[in-house]
């Protein structure tokens, strides 16, 4: 058992589980915007704001942002303990990664209860 | 035909550089690597290399053949040459430490196949014979056992080369496979507890670099997908 103390789910399982998921609700939510811009060819501003004032819409683009999050750290992380081998530099790398997708998700928090 | 060769000598040389013979096969006859590596080794008796069965058995002849890594006694040189015969680049198997010219240090490799107890454990009393099989749970076994831990796989693999210490490997993980599916083992869930962290199995990318270059036609690809199947069903 290899022990490591910045990864999301603990096991190897967990990280591998969440991020099929995150892929899939990802791979949903690209779909849906993309069947939505091509179903409506003169998009308009306030049918744009309808769409993502709706309570169901605001909570399935909650979902595709954690899990854009999720999927981001996990990927990341693997990447910094795969290539960066020294400690300092690889501890700073998770640090900014996870700064940058928490600023991400509390900006896009924001931005999506202002609509 | 040009056989160019890796060579370092670590009490004599400062970095390892790349030494080119010119080697004559009798008979132009398509020859096994290794026999071009005893022809080397007459004309340069310097040259430092590993091999025991020469027949692809032991496991001890792994070398990287033009950029593949394969059995050195069972490859015939005009598949790395692809007919032409006419060059061979032989290095030591990439990602381990060098000792000398062909000659790596194997140690990790050992300590990841160590890692997963690679014996039968079973906590009932042993039977007055032998503990019995089904044909079919014999079955499952096969394309398990036949590895020789030549390591040819895990030094094609990219996990392996960044993770050599945490990451178990194709070949150590195809043992733990043998041992997972063994019907005789009792200690499965203690094997798997033991390899649900991020680094020992889920470092795998499915590259199937592995699978590639294994001397034995192995699928350890496929064994990892059904240890990560058994952690899954685990879990749920
Ligand atoms: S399939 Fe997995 S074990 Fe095989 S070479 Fe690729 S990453 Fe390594
Ligand atoms: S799986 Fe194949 S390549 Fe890997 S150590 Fe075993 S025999 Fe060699
Ligand atoms: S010398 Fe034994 S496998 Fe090649």
């Amino acid at each position: 058992m290899v022990a490591s103390v910045t990864n999301l789910g603990r096991s190897g399982l967990y990280d591998w589980v969440i991020q099929r998921l995150t892929a899939v609700i990802l791979a949903l939510y690209t779909l849906f915007l993309l069947g939505f811009v091509i179903a409506s060819p003169d998009l308009q501003f306030a049918q744009w704001q309808g769409l993502f004032a709706q309570t169901w819409m605001k909570m399935f683009t909650l979902v595709a942002l954690m899990s854009i999050c999720a999927h981001a750290w996990v990927g990341m992380w693997t990447i910094s303990t795969d290539y960066l081998k020294a400690t300092a530099v690889r501890f700073a790398f998770q640090l900014v990664c996870a700064g940058f997708l928490f600023v991400y998700l509390v900006w896009g928090i924001d931005i999506l209860w202002s609509v | 035909m040009l056989v160019s060769v890796y060579r370092y000598n670590p009490e004599k040389d400062e970095a390892p550089y790349m030494q080119d013979y010119e080697i004559t096969v009798p008979g132009n006859k398509d020859v096994m690597v290794l026999d071009i590596l005893h022809m080397v080794k007459e004309q340069d008796p310097t040259l430092a290399f590993r091999r025991s069965c020469r027949e692809g058995v032991c496991g001890s002849d792994g070398v990287s053949i033009n950029g593949k890594n394969g059995l050195a006694c069972i490859t015939p040189i005009s598949e790395p040459t692809k007919g032409k015969m006419d060059k061979l680049v032989l290095r030591p198997l990439p990602g381990l430490p060098v000792i000398r010219d062909l000659v790596i240090d194997m140690s990790l490799f050992y300590k990841q196949y160590e890692k997963i107890k690679p014996y039968l454990m079973n906590d009932k009393p042993a039977p007055a014979i032998e503990r019995l099989q089904t044909p079919e749970e014999r079955a499952k076994l096969d394309g398990l056992y036949e590895c020789i831990l030549c390591a040819c796989c895990s030094t094609a693999c990219p996990s392996f080369w960044w993770n050599p210490d945490k990451f178990v490997g194709p070949s150590g993980l195809l043992q733990a496979y043998r041992f997972l599916a063994d019907s005789r083992d009792t200690s499965t869930a203690d094997r798997l507890a033991e390899l649900s962290d991020p680094f020992s199995v889920f470092r795998c990318r499915g590259i199937m670099n592995c699978v590639n270059v294994c001397p034995k036609g192995l699928n350890p690809t496929r064994a990892i997908g059904h240890i990560r199947n058994m952690l899954l069903n685990q879990q749920v």
